[in-house]
């Protein structure tokens, strides 16, 4: 348990590689797996450490991931102590416009960074789907003597796929980080960051302001990389699974993986559980039709069709005679009898009329927007 | 203490032992028995009062509490934990100058019990089982009392003349004023049985319950003594019908046929309804996962199950494990029980955290087969149908004493 740390997670970031996903929600309310937001993996993380103390710094389309948090309670969150702030942007003297970075985002949000009481801050960003607790992590900084930690999975740079902001790591023999390729399209490395930086508030609170001053904003390139050789970086090794929502394919995959035995086993039942918002709905219904291979399904589902390989969010309709073959539904959605769909991301709140067809392919999905009626 | 006046308190008697479910209620009170893949039984009324406002209830427990205790906790998942109002579990407890007594009785539970209701001056008590499975909104029946003036107000269903004779008969007049109470009739002059659902005038109740407890040679029961008091005390008495779906699971028969007909294509109850949630506390499970060579078909299944074989007309809880060539029928298989390959189960209650052996055969076509809880079927076993096989408490599964 490391109840010496606070958590700061950078909700902010916008990735247009996302699309459709993101026009009216964050990144961090993505929904995966089924029945969760790419946050709950985070946010689950943080407390079954012992992170007591949670702030959130949001910026635009901020209104689905707080419906989706509210007072932190699901993730045990709401606290007389601590708890979980929600840090959304408003204007000030000094913060007039849009984030540039996580730097200028975090010197917004300075009031809560100095008032926390903890010594420690566990920084993130939240397109990173893992789970894992920082005991280990904390460890290793302490016994480094670091200055600032980070974790990183093993990776290989895939030159086609749609990059985001990768973070792309060095190390000598004692885990040093001594060189860092940044968003690189002829990168090396096969050590990817997992977007966390465990340091200390002060060290914090003193490499954001003299970044902010020098007019620069990106915790990667303008502090990190400068710093190399004069701050002590060090990097763990996370050996589970990581998934990342840098692009539409990413999401795809990152879904899909979960039909994976090992990846589920890795990511929801090697440790704590991961915690979301309970919705109070009663379990899936199988009709006398329906056939099931291969898929993740959740509460309040109705299914009378085939359903194979396919992640099916809470309350999801599927009709008879209707064919879904490596499809993700979100939250709600019904697909009516007779439909074929093939390799399709479907948002929450879409009917699909009787006997549509909708084909995609794995390494490219059809993405079917929130509300749309086809 | 301030605590502020309620208008309505409610009392939840879940004291039941619930003896008819026999292995299913060795180590928990009825009100604790599972229900529909994700539900207990409490949850039905506990549900009713969050959704009709009621926001302050008493949970009366004597029987095997720990379960139930721990599942209500706060009442949070109920959204109960208010500011002003709350779930609170009332044991029975030792008064000072007194010796310390069990509830001898469903009017003796409320009757120890005065002080708490007290604290909220209510105008109304609102009484209730904790045994019944029904979505009903509390506040028509108070309207209905309001309306009529009435002392005490009885929740009432209409059953075939045929069956009244096994229920708790209530005789009217026009206006649904009671008359008569008429309990297991042989010539049943009417057709509508108390629900166990009653709503009072707190002060008239008070003086009754008061009386009664003076009173040596009464059994301090509801049914049998206060209402039939109150009756002769010449109170305004009133029968309120309820038409919707209401069911006693008492029994192993009652409880296995109960969630077989969520699996119809109708179900008399919905459970999936935005304006009336059933609400429950969540285990946190991820959603469930169909195998490869998965087959499931007229079935619920619930977050956390991993579904490698066959399930054909089941209900299954949160965490139930089915292994590859393993076939389950026409049954209920509860919280983290764990069948493995080449199992057979057929019309069967499998109770929580049970294991079946690998090749096990579980029941048959015609009597329904109950294995209590933490119960460990061995491989290639046989477990005849209609058997009952005993739950291992708690401490003993982990090596200890028995309880």
């Amino acid at each position: 348990m490391i109840r010496n740390v606070f958590g700061l997670i950078y909700a902010g970031e916008e990735n247009h590689n996302l699309r459709d996903l993101v026009m009216h929600r964050s990144v961090a309310a993505l929904p995966v797996g089924g029945r969760y937001r790419a946050i709950d993996f985070q946010l689950s993380n943080m407390v079954h450490s012992g992170i007591r103390n949670i702030g959130i710094i949001t910026q635009k389309n901020y209104k689905s991931l707080m419906d989706h948090l509210g007072s932190g309670k699901d993730w045990d969150l709401s606290r007389k102590n601590n708890g979980l702030f929600m840090l959304p942007p408003y204007d000030t003297s000094q913060n007039t416009s849009l984030y540039h970075g996580i730097c200028d985002a975090i010197y917004a949000k300075l009031d809560y960074v100095r008032r926390a009481p903890q010594e420690y801050c566990l920084l993130t960003g939240s397109y990173t789907i893992y789970s894992t607790t920082y005991d280990e992590m904390m460890r290793a900084h302490i016994e480094n003597n670091a200055d600032i930690t980070m974790l990183y999975n093993l990776d290989p740079p895939n030159t086609d796929a749609e990059r985001f902001k990768e973070v792309r790591i060095e190390t000598d023999d004692s885990g040093r980080v001594c060189d860092i390729e940044f968003d690189s399209h002829i990168a090396k490395s096969h050590k990817l960051g997992m977007d966390i930086y465990l340091l200390k508030k002060s060290l914090l609170e003193y490499l954001i302001q003299s970044a902010v001053a020098r007019g620069r904003y990106n915790f990667v390139s303008d502090v990190l990389i400068p710093n190399l050789h004069s701050l002590r970086v060090q990097a763990v090794e996370h050996q589970g699974y990581v998934g990342r929502l840098h692009s539409l394919l990413s999401y795809y995959d990152l879904n899909m993986d979960m039909l994976d035995e090992s990846v589920r086993w890795d990511l929801f039942h090697a440790g704590a559980p991961v915690y979301t918002k309970i919705k109070d709905e009663p379990p899936a219904r199988y009709m006398a039709t329906a056939q099931v291979t291969n898929s993740i399904v959740s509460d309040a589902c109705e299914i009378a069709g085939a359903v194979h390989g396919c992640v099916l969010s809470r309350g999801v309709t599927v009709g008879r005679n209707a064919s879904l073959n490596g499809v993700i539904v979100m939250q709600d959605s019904q697909i009516q009898e007779d439909c074929v769909l093939e390799n399709v991301i479907i948002d929450k709140y879409v009917t699909i009329h009787k006997g549509r067809h909708l084909i995609g392919a794995p390494e490219f999905p059809v993405i079917i927007r929130k509300g749309a009626v086809i | 203490m301030v605590v502020n006046k309620k208008r309505c308190v409610a009392m939840l008697l879940a004291g039941g032992q619930g003896s008819r479910l026999g292995v299913l209620t060795k180590y928990r009170a009825k009100p604790a028995v599972p229900y529909g893949g994700k539900y207990r039984i409490i949850d039905f009324p506990l549900s009713n009062c969050a959704n009709s406002g009621i926001d302050t209830v008493g949970v009366l427990t004597q029987y095997q509490p720990l379960e139930l205790n721990t599942y209500i906790g706060t009442g949070a998942p109920w959204d109960l934990d208010s500011i002003t109002g709350g779930a609170f579990v009332l044991p029975p407890y030792v008064r000072s100058g007194k010796p310390g007594e069990w509830y001898s009785g469903t009017a003796n539970a409320i009757y120890q019990n005065l002080y708490f209701i007290e604290r909220y001056s209510p105008e109304y008590v609102l009484v209730l089982s904790g045994d019944h499975i029904y979505k009903m909104d509390y506040t028509e029946m108070i309207r209905f009392h309001e309306q009529k003036g009435a002392d005490t107000t009885i929740a009432v269903l209409r059953v075939p003349l045929s069956e009244a004779s096994r229920f708790g008969i209530l005789n009217t007049d026009e206006e649904l004023r009671i008359v008569e109470f008429d309990e297991k009739p042989k010539q049943p002059k009417n057709d509508l049985a108390s629900m166990g659902i009653y709503v009072f005038n707190w002060q008239k109740l008070k003086r009754y319950l008061q009386e009664d407890a003076r009173n040596s040679a009464s059994s301090h029961d509801f049914g049998k003594d206060v209402l039939p008091a109150m009756l002769a005390g010449g109170e305004r008495m009133f029968a309120y019908r309820f038409d919707g779906y209401w069911k006693d699971v008492g029994t192993v028969e009652s409880l296995w046929e109960a969630n077989m007909e969520l699996l119809t294509e109708t179900p008399g109850i919905r459970l999936r309804d935005p304006e009336w949630r059933i609400y429950a506390r969540n285990p946190n499970q991820p959603p469930h996962y169909a195998g490869d060579h998965a087959e499931i078909t007229t079935s619920m299944i619930s977050e956390g199950c991993y579904i490698y074989g066959t399930v054909r007309n089941c209900v299954l809880f949160s965490g139930v494990i089915v292994k590859e060539g393993a076939e389950i029928t026409d049954s209920v298989i509860m919280q983290d029980t764990v069948i493995e390959r080449n199992a057979v189960v057929r019309r069967a209650i499998i109770d929580e955290r049970a294991y079946i052996g690998e090749g096990a055969v579980v029941g048959g076509m015609e009597q329904i087969t109950v294995v209590g809880s933490r119960a460990q079927i061995a491989p290639a076993s046989r477990v005849a149908e209609g058997a009952r096989i005993e739950p291992v408490g708690e401490l003993a599964a982990k090596g200890g004493d028995a309880e």
